[in-house]
């Protein structure tokens, strides 16, 4: 049985791939889909309830939550594919260093990788945007940096597997070059579990991007960012209790749908983690 | 057993130096120049340099990180630069709040994850099992800041139960241990759901079963007991996952603990105090983790104290 059909199997799966091709669908048709500009001010409006005329109520500057809502889905998005890049870039390139070199070079790398996985997450992409500074780009250079050391461990695992099967060892007797191997034989084995993490670790990126931005360092006003959103309403939360939970909706919906294609994922592709936490 | 702890200390001082140089680079690496914004457009040359001079940033990298790894082997950790105190005073003064909620929310985390878990397992496909897991979903998804923001409105403005924020009381401990415990709560029923199933497919299970014994002490003696070691690795690791969401969780509810403090620190780009409270926070995790492979041996015999 295909991977495609045992993870159309999953109903949960399902629900969470059409949850992704919403939000994929309200970034890139925003403009249109959005009732009023997300920027638009009107002050005599501020604070409105949930109604007619703004579905999902008015923040404090009289601005459509529904509209910056999925102007947010773009922020999310974004943030989530390109810090997701990042990670597996970076992971590839250290994790395939390690495993083929080796040697003290290997230690070293690995070393470093412990000392980062062993901090907590959030204190990690602090200390990194303490250092870069807030903004979109930094905010998805610190959440893509975050991500590095365990698709690293990952690569590393696999190369250093497959570099002992025989028919690698068979590749290389016969004089393929390392980029050959790499691309031919190493790669494509390591393809099935990267695409499992990488759908994982955006559910984590859109949770981090949003944590950042609710502390205020990471995407700035007046970017419509879901994090931004919740913190702004969090000012007005006992008269407007509307302003900062509406967003936050928002969020747990991306984050559960990634989350659910992210396990139907791990379950389709590699069946030998099936079932497991 | 003592020689094993000391060990296990000494092999986190490399992880602890190293946390410091990772956390001084990224500082060093900063694009604009830190003294600068600390001082505001307005300072003059010679500020600056007084001030760069004072704080030793005119040296290398190298010289400063051996410097304040020196500093910190005798106990001093600097001053901080916006409130010109000991960062140790300040630290001293946040870290028993930060203690008091991941405490009290790795306790919620604990009983309320392994209850669920054990129960699901007991009854796997019925219809707790399928809320328990539904909501563990919802529990891994939810923006633990957007959490707390919620049990504000639901549990303070709506029902008038709890206060908003502060800290003081046990009622003041309330929402902000549960907002923080969460996400914890979902992970461990997961893990504990889990690894229950599996050992009640062992045959020592089935052994005690087919010689009458109880299924409350089948449980008890050989289910949980078992499930315990995976149960336990996952607790630990969950405490680093505590800290980080303590920062978001004393935002939220002005909770004045170590997490406020970086988060200001931040802010106010006061680099000594922010490598002050990292430092604390690493050390804390180095802590649980030592605690957790200790309890190993006491649940199991089987492992050896080797290290």
């Amino acid at each position: 049985m295909n991977a495609w059909s045992r993870f159309r199997r999953n109903r949960l799966a399902l629900v969470g791939l059409v949850l992704v091709v919403v939000l994929a669908v309200s970034a890139a048709l925003a403009p249109w889909l959005a009732p009023y500009d997300p920027a638009r001010q009107s002050l005599v409006e501020k604070r409105t309830k949930p109604g007619a005329k703004y579905v999902l109520g008015a923040d404090e500057f009289g601005r459509d939550i529904l509209s910056r809502v999925i102007y947010g889905s773009r922020v999310a998005l974004l943030v989530g594919v390109l810090s997701a890049l990042i990670a597996v870039a970076g992971g590839l390139l250290l994790g395939t260093v390690a495993g083929f070199v080796g040697g003290w070079l290997d230690a070293v790398l690995m070393r470093g990788i412990e000392i980062l996985l062993a901090f907590p997450y959030l204190l990690l992409a602090l200390a990194i945007v303490a250092a870069l500074g807030t903004g979109a780009l930094n905010t998805t250079i610190a959440v893509g940096i975050w991500g590095v050391p365990a698709v690293t461990r990952i690569v590393r695992g696999s190369v250093l597997a497959l570099r002992e099967t025989e028919y690698v060892g068979a590749a290389r007797a016969l004089g393929a070059p390392v980029t050959a191997l790499l691309r031919r034989h190493i790669l494509p084995n390591i393809v099935p579990s990267l695409i499992v993490y990488a759908t994982l670790f955006m559910a984590n990126a859109i949770l981090l991007e949003a944590a950042l931005s609710f502390l205020g360092l990471g995407v700035q006003p007046p970017t419509a960012s879901w994090g931004l959103m919740v913190s702004t309403g969090r000012d007005v939360l006992l008269v407007a209790p509307h302003v900062a939970t509406v967003p936050g909706l928002a969020i747990m919906v991306a984050v559960l749908a990634f989350n659910l294609v992210g396990d139907g994922l791990r379950d389709a592709l590699d069946p030998r983690l099936r079932g497991s936490a | 057993m003592l020689t094993f702890v000391l060990r296990r200390l000494l092999l986190a001082v490399p992880v602890l130096l190293g946390v410091v140089f990772v956390v001084m680079l990224t500082i060093d690496l900063l694009p604009g120049d830190v003294v600068a914004l600390m001082l505001g457009e307005h300072a003059t040359k010679d500020a600056v340099a007084t001030l760069r001079e004072h704080l030793g940033l005119d040296k290398p990298f190298v010289v400063r990180y051996l410097e304040y790894v020196a500093r910190v082997a005798r106990g001093d950790l600097g001053r901080s630069i916006q409130q010109n105190r000991p960062v140790a005073a300040e630290l001293a003064d946040a870290w028993p709040a930060t203690l008091e909620l991941t405490v009290a929310a790795l306790l919620i985390a604990t009983v309320a994850g392994i209850a669920a878990g054990v129960a699901s397992a007991v009854w796997p496909n019925s219809f707790f099992d399928a809320v328990a897991r539904l909501g563990s979903l919802f529990g891994l998804s939810m923006p633990i800041f957007w959490t707390g923001l919620v049990l504000i409105v639901v549990f303070s403005l709506w029902l008038n139960w709890l206060p908003v924020g502060g800290a003081g009381s046990l009622n003041h401990l309330v929402l902000p241990a549960i907002t923080l415990a969460l996400p914890s709560v979902a992970m461990v029923s997961r893990m504990t759901r889990s690894a229950v199933l599996d050992v009640l497919r062992e045959d020592y299970v089935r052994t005690a079963r087919a010689k009458g014994v109880g299924e409350l002490w089948v449980l008890g003696r050989h289910a949980l007991r078992n499930a315990f070691i995976p149960i336990l690795t996952l607790l630990g690791l969950q405490s680093g996952q505590l800290m980080g969401g303590a920062v978001l969780t004393e935002t939220v509810f002005a909770w004045p603990g170590l997490g406020r403090l970086m988060v200001k620190a931040i802010f106010a780009r006061d680099y000594i105090l922010l490598q002050g409270a990292v430092l604390v926070f690493a050390l804390a995790f180095v802590i649980v983790n030592l605690l957790v492979d200790l309890s190993y041996g006491l649940l199991d015999p089987r492992i050896g104290r080797q290290g």
